[in-house]
């Protein structure tokens, strides 16, 4: 009855092209490893996830699982000697790994922008707030009303001599208004201030400003909160949600707390040894997971009242260099089977639409 | 009442701090020179023998030298605090005005060999960031240890082996083709001819300064290099540079902009020592190349018992330390917006 219900996917690439139809981000069976001394870090291993428009995804996985390696994948910004293998990565439709590094250049920051995890070190120490928000803008070229200038596009040190003081009033007229937007006092002040006289929360906001300046249709927010106190997590991710509500920007978050992601993602995809092992609608993952990983998770969390000791994930995670045949998450998995340790299952598809990775999984289910 | 910036608080702070420190080094100097063995009057007199006692307690009675030390220090410190640095014993001319004709001599040479090291150091460690771990990398790592470890004045003598002796480019002493000088401005003489519109001299000084300026900075090239290439790996490797290239900065403007600003911290530093001790440590290149600098004064003097024109130039060499560590605080509260608030 069960194997009546789901049917592979992401196996052939007519069921993926159908699949990524109208969606924004489109990642299709990507591979990124990292050679070290002792061989390759297989970070990334055959990912495949969409994200709509508007959408917001939660990208959740434990420390070392490949989360910020698959954002930096989408990028391409994968640090040397690490790089990408195979897959696609496909943004309206037009794969991004097929770009000159010219025409990336022009991806980055202007319909992908990003947003790291310590505003602290990713903010440069020493360039003006508000100066490093106009930089997003000038190097793509862009005027505060949205118009691309070609001449800037070439070369933005050039312009900045030729630039005449009407575009430099809107400019700054534009960085005051975006600061004012994500939520800081007094920007006409502010934006002549080094990131170090800023707050945590203060940094982040500004970080998510530089984000926006070129008004992306697409946010990858890599543990934006980790770094800040639990109010200012949520003050920020209250700023995200309205960007996401008003401007209509989607979301990747990456976090490693699952009730985060449950609470502002509308899809959550559960990342392991560098793999997706479940994926689907933020409410059917929180009420009743799949894989067997999932559950481990949601039972880790702790719970206001709750008397009940913590659940703990036995076992570690495994080393990316050396992964099997099985399955990766088999040696500490309760419901594991010769099956699981012989053979990884494929990707199958729920009836309620969503998409694990697990011999187990489905039989849970029903 | 006016209103001070901090950069100009500092400033005097840093001016007034030195008041004490010039006299501490005064003192030293003074005492020091007087522990070596021998007087002037000793050495002037004492080759041949040929003076007799009476002269020479005659000379010594001239000099102030028969009385005791602390009545020296005193009317030393007198003299010192009008402003007065004496007279050279050997040479019978005023201390000041030796000093004024040596220093810019000294000066020009120094900045010219920073200049050197900067212009070859500063772009051999960026680019060994850059290509890091390749070949590049690898010679010039290798090639830079070797600079450090090669003495200044081996380099002035092959220099000269090669460039003037064998191919008979550059000219091997002196600052200047005689009755070549400029029109005295600031004594630097690049400088004066530029100032003067002189290109002729401007292109002769130029050759006279190419060997001696590149055997003393070609060390300082080596340091700079090592330092900027482990300063640059580091900032490269930091969050802001891949924010950077998040937000679709261009490469070479990641790399000037983002990354080469930052890791020139720790090279400015670096520099600020280098050149004190470019100012003052340059004996025996100046020695080699016949350069007519301070340098040459001050080993004139010491041989020669000078007292008052060592001490002076002991106190030159302090206060300009304590100069360029000043200016080199200045350039990090640009470099650093962090700093600037401290």
């Amino acid at each position: 009855m069960g194997s009546v219900m789901m049917h592979e996917v992401a196996s052939g690439v007519d069921a993926g092209a159908a699949a990524g139809a109208g969606m924004l981000l489109d990642v299709r069976n990507l591979h990124t490893v990292y050679p070290s001394a002792r061989g390759n870090v297989r970070a990334v291993r055959d990912v495949s996830l969409t994200v709509a428009p508007r959408e917001v995804l939660g990208v959740v996985g434990e420390s070392g699982c490949g989360k910020s390696a698959l954002m930096l994948s989408i990028m391409r910004l994968v640090p040397r000697p690490g790089r990408i293998v195979e897959g696609n990565v496909r943004l309206d439709g037009v794969d991004l790994l097929e770009l000159s590094p010219a025409q990336m250049r022009d991806v980055r920051g202007k319909r992908i922008a990003m947003v790291f995890q310590d505003p602290m070190t990713t903010l440069n120490p020493a360039h003006r707030v508000g100066d490093q928000i106009v930089e997003s803008l000038r190097v793509h070229g862009m005027t505060p009303s949205g118009a691309g200038r070609p001449e800037a596009r070439r070369d933005c040190l050039r312009s900045r001599l030729w630039q005449g003081r009407r575009d430099r009033e809107e400019e700054r007229d534009y960085v005051i208004e975006l600061m004012r937007r994500v939520g800081i006092a007094s920007p006409e002040h502010r934006h002549l201030e080094y990131p170090h006289q800023f707050s945590g929360g203060m940094q982040q906001r500004i970080m998510i400003a530089i984000a926006l300046a070129c008004k992306p249709r697409l946010l990858l927010a890599d543990e934006p909160t980790t770094a800040l106190d639990v109010t200012i997590q949520a003050q920020v991710l209250d700023l995200m949600e309205e960007i996401n509500h008003d401007m209509g920007t989607a979301i990747v978050i990456v976090t490693h707390d699952l009730a985060l992601a449950g609470d502002f993602c509308d899809n959550i995809a559960v990342m392991y040894a560098g793999q997706i092992v479940e994926c689907g609608p933020a409410d059917a993952i929180m009420e009743d997971p799949l894989h067997p990983y999932t559950r481990g998770l949601l039972l880790s969390m702790p719970r206001l009242g709750s008397r009940q000791p913590l659940h703990a994930i036995s076992g570690e995670v495994p080393d990316l260099t050396s992964v099997g045949a099985g399955c990766a998450f088999a040696p500490r998995c309760e419901r594991r089977t010769s099956r699981c340790e012989a053979e990884e299952s494929p990707l199958v598809q729920t009836r309620d639409g969503r998409v694990i990775r697990c011999h187990a999984g489905t039989i849970v289910s029903l | 009442m006016i209103r001070l910036g901090r950069v100009q608080v500092k400033v005097i702070e840093r001016v007034v701090a030195t008041i004490p420190l010039a006299l501490a080094v005064a003192l030293a100097a003074f005492v020091l020179m007087r522990a070596i063995p021998g007087d002037p009057v000793d050495i002037m007199m004492g080759e041949g023998a040929s003076s007799s006692e009476e002269e020479m307690a005659a000379l010594r009675t001239g000099l102030g030298l028969d009385q005791p030390i602390h009545r020296q220090l005193v009317v030393y410190l007198k003299a010192l605090l009008r402003g007065d640095l004496g007279y050279s014993i050997v040479r019978s001319r005023p201390v000041a005005q030796m000093i004024r004709e040596a220093l810019p001599a000294t000066i020009e040479l120094a900045m010219c060999a920073m200049l050197f090291a900067l212009a070859l150091g500063i772009p051999v460690g960026v680019v060994s960031a850059l290509k890091h771990n390749t070949a590049f990398d690898r010679v010039s790592t290798a090639v830079s240890f070797i600079g450090v470890s090669l003495p200044a004045f081996w380099l002035g003598i092959v220099g000269i082996l090669v460039f003037s002796m064998t191919f008979g480019w550059l000219p091997t002493s002196g600052r200047i083709a005689y009755g070549m000088e400029p029109r005295h401005i600031t004594g630097l003489l690049t400088l004066d001819a530029l100032l003067t519109g002189d290109m002729t001299a401007l292109g002769n000084a130029l050759r006279h300064l190419c060997l001696p300026a590149a055997a003393l900075g070609l060390g300082v090239a080596a340091v700079v290099a090592r330092v900027t290439r482990s300063s640059m790996l580091d900032v490269l490797g930091s969050d802001y540079v891949l924010f950077a290239r998040a937000k679709g900065v261009p490469e070479p403007a990641v790399t000037t902009r983002h990354a080469l600003r930052n890791a020139m911290i720790p090279t400015v530093t670096l520099v600020g020592l280098q050149f004190g001790s470019l100012l003052g440590g340059n004996m025996i290149v100046e020695t080699i190349f016949g350069w007519p600098g301070l340098g040459r004064v001050v080993v004139d003097a010491i041989f020669a018992r000078d007292y008052p024109v060592v001490q002076a130039a002991v106190m030159v060499y302090a206060l300009t330390f304590v100069g360029v560590n000043l200016i080199t605080d200045l350039l990090y509260t640009v470099l650093d917006p962090k700093m600037a608030l401290e």
